[in-house]
């Protein structure tokens, strides 16, 4: 059986940001098709967040092809965001707010369609404020606490009700589990993956590979602004020297299938990054 | 664009009203103004009745030039700047509303400094209809250029010291036109016909408002 | 730039020297004093071009140059180039606008400065173009710098003429008529008439040698900037391989301490 391909959620070859004269991103090749979960691993500097941040359209692209969920980021890099989340390292929460404010906020500017009245199209956004913020474990007294006051893990709690509430199809997180107690990056790998079960891509950057490892379908390493290696979890795994337990397999199977050729040089540097990989978006051999 | 609007205006609204700054910042350093001035100008009354006018309107327009600032530093802390991008908000929509919020903040210190210099300067009033036409056309005038300039000045290191600069200049007319029509309202100084000042204030304010509407999108991807 | 770019660029340059100096001497030795102003009227030869082309060109080109980078379909770099060189150029135009103005005001009012119409509209304008030189200045990407300047432009430009007329209204409403209100104008005829558009036409000669020289350099320093930014990429690319050395070197050795 063969189900015609799908357009890639993120596609980016060659692709060069600049923040002020400097190259943040200097030549990215990247595709991640639609549900995969793929983190982002590289020294500090090596373009992470950048890379997060133009697939959110926040940072213009200046030459390459930059696409993402089908828009091109090139002509109007506008038109994307509404479909994207951005959990950045500091929560965009505004101190005087409440947590609860603060996501009301953040969700009432969707436009939900349908001509509905007003009357419930706020009790849905209520609704939805109050199940994400029960969801991160703010209930209560905490979501009417000015953000200010919040702890660093609370705040980053609270942006991460934001990007539940809001359903994004396309999740960039960037160094999620930072400054999280056990508690709470247990929530945050649930809810990655929750929201890649539901449909969604999802792009992490991450330090930490304990963490990911367990959520992720690929492993992309940025170096100088550049994409230079990719691995698949039951490879990194190995490189960890732990056990590869039942499930990564087959997501590592499933992924190696998905994304079809890639000429992968192990170990050799430099090399990876002149290949052109012919990932044309997930064509699923079933 | 409406929904947004008044999204943001009662955001930032309600942000003002918890922190407080305008009213215990902006507002006393509106009236330290007159204060100054009043030194400056000496202990006779005659002079200071005589300036009464431009006193005021270079009272506000010093103070729309701190409320714009602040009215941007809210959005920078922790990357809250990043949010109104992010969030899908129609960027003419985040304009009106900002500019909605600062013209009520510039509005109660403009009441401040009118019941400052009938206070302090002894100024008597005689017309209030050209009296609040000119006050609020200027301040929607000010409040425009204000947003449109705090705007772009906002991700910037240098815009405590460059927000003056762009800003000022550019809404000089405002004082021009707000200090002449005060002249006629107010009962103490020469009285020239105010007609064609309210006409300069009005058309100030609808210009500064359209083009805000038009360029704030364009302006916001700047940073 | 091509051959005849630079060839015209040349002949401008040599017609603004011909012309400005068949000005002066026109305008110093030819043309009779004013029998009011004596020969300080010689400035009308000089002040009005300066303030045709500082107020009008100047602005005139750097609003077209903003309005069409900030037009999507128009966008390219050469009009923000465009803009930035008008309003260099026209910021050293609109300060000797002043300057001559304001010695011609201290010979025929005694006073340095006055607040009539004209001075104080460019006085404010003059402001509103160091305003952009700031912004300009600010370091940034390319992009910002282009969108933020391109902004200030359009609004200093829509501002040009609120302030022209307000200050205009200001100073005929008020009150008190001084002398200061007179007109600087004196009755023009003859040779004066000839003077008086030989030096418009050679200041424009002068704006457009110095605005296309500026966009040239503006042209230069931008294709150098291109070339640094080449020069970064592969910086970037190279402090990536060191990284990538001490990574893997790390995993190795993790590999062989769990082995």
């Amino acid at each position: 059986m063969f189900r015609t391909p799908m357009p890639p959620a993120v596609y980016f070859r060659a692709a060069v940001a600049l923040s002020g004269r400097f190259p943040a991103l200097a030549g990215v090749d990247l595709v991640v098709s639609k549900g995969e979960v793929v983190v982002l691993e590289g020294a500090n500097g090596a373009g992470k967040t950048s890379l997060l941040r133009a697939c959110a359209g926040l940072i213009p692209v200046s030459s390459g092809e930059a696409v993402v969920l089908g828009c091109d980021l090139r002509s109007d890099r506008t038109a994307v965001r509404r479909r994207v989340g951005l959990l950045g390292h500091s929560g965009a929460l505004y101190d005087e707010l409440t947590a609860a404010e603060n996501v009301r906020f953040a969700t009432c500017s969707l436009r939900s369609g349908g001509a509905r009245s007003r009357r419930s199209r706020s009790r849905e956004v209520s609704d939805r404020v109050s199940e994400a913020l029960e969801r991160v474990g703010l209930g209560g007294r905490p979501a009417r606490t000015p953000a200010g006051r919040l702890s660093a893990g609370q705040r980053r709690r609270a942006a991460l009700a934001v990007l539940i509430a809001r359903d994004p199809e396309l999740w960039l997180l960037d160094e999620p589990h930072a400054g999280l107690d056990a508690e709470a990056r247990k929530l945050m790998g649930e809810t990655v993956r929750e929201a890649a079960s539901a449909g969604a891509t999802v792009l992490l950057a991450s330090h930490e590979p304990e963490e990911t490892v367990h959520l992720a379908d690929r492993f992309v390493t940025l170096s100088g602004g550049r994409v230079t290696r990719e691995r698949t979890c039951g490879e990194l795994m190995g490189n960890l020297g732990e056990p590869p337990s039942g499930d990564a397999d087959e997501r590592a199977r499933e992924s190696r299938e998905a994304t079809g050729e890639r000429g992968e040089a192990t170990g050799e540097r430099g090399e990876i990054v002149g290949e052109r990989r012919e990932v044309i978006g997930g064509i699923h051999v079933a | 664009m409406w929904r947004d609007a008044g999204l943001v205006a009662g955001k930032d609204l309600r942000i003002e009203l918890r922190s407080r700054v305008v009213s215990t910042q902006v507002a006393p350093f509106a009236v330290l103004v007159l204060v100054l001035f009043a030194i400056a100008l000496g202990p006779d009354p005659k002079p200071l009745l005589q300036a009464a006018p431009g006193l005021f309107w270079v009272s506000v327009l010093f103070a729309s030039l701190v409320a714009s600032q602040r009215s941007f530093a809210v959005e920078s802390s922790e990357g809250a700047r990043d949010g109104l991008r992010l969030w899908g908000l129609d960027p003419a929509g985040v304009f009106l509303g900002k500019v909605t919020a600062l013209c009520t903040e510039l509005l109660a210190i403009g009441l401040l400094l009118g019941a400052g210099i009938v206070l302090l300067y002894g100024a008597r009033i005689h017309s209030y209809g050209e009296l609040v036409v000119a006050a609020v056309a200027g301040i929607v005038g000010l409040a425009s250029a204000g947003t449109l300039y705090g705007a772009m000045v906002s991700g910037l290191r240098v815009r405590e010291t460059l927000l003056p600069l762009l800003l000022l200049p550019v809404v000089a007319p405002v004082a021009l036109g707000g200090t002449r029509a005060w002249q006629g309202a107010l009962a103490s100084t020469q009285a020239s016909s105010p007609g064609p000042w309210l006409q300069l204030l009005i058309i100030f304010a609808a210009v500064y408002l359209a083009l805000g509407v038009v360029i704030f999108g364009p302006l916001q991807e700047a940073s | 730039m091509s051959r005849r770019a630079t060839w015209a660029l040349r002949v401008v340059g040599i017609a603004a020297v011909v012309s400005v100096a068949a000005t002066v001497w026109l305008g110093l030795w030819i043309t009779p004093p004013d029998k009011v102003q004596g020969n300080f009227v010689r400035l009308v030869y000089v002040h009005p071009a300066l303030a045709w082309v500082s107020l009008y060109l100047a602005f005139g080109i750097a609003a077209l140059g903003s309005v069409l980078w900030l037009w999507p379909r128009t966008r390219s770099p050469l009009w923000d180039r465009v803009a930035a060189s008008a309003v260099e150029v026209g910021t050293v135009f609109t300060g000797l606008t002043i300057v001559t103005g304001s010695i011609w005001g201290r010979t025929t009012w005694g006073v340095w400065w006055a607040w009539d119409a004209r001075l104080t509209s460019t006085a404010l304008l003059f402001v509103l173009l160091l305003g952009y030189l700031a912004l300009r200045r600010v370091p940034a990407d390319y992009e910002a710098r282009a969108r933020r300047c391109a902004v200030a432009a359009l609004i200093a430009a829509i501002d040009v003429p609120i302030v022209h007329f307000s200050v205009q209204w200001w100073n005929t409403l008020h009150q008190n008529a001084t002398v200061l209100n007179s007109n600087l104008s004196p009755t023009i005829h003859g040779s004066m008439a000839w003077t008086l558009l030989l030096g418009f036409v050679s200041f424009t000669l002068v704006f457009v040698w110095m605005f296309a020289m500026r966009l040239r350099i503006e042209k230069l320093s931008d294709r150098a900037a291109d070339f640094e930014l080449e020069d970064a990429i592969h910086e970037r690319w190279a402090e990536g391989t060191l990284e990538e050395l001490g990574e893997e070197q790390g995993e190795e050795q993790k590999v062989e301490v769990r082995s």
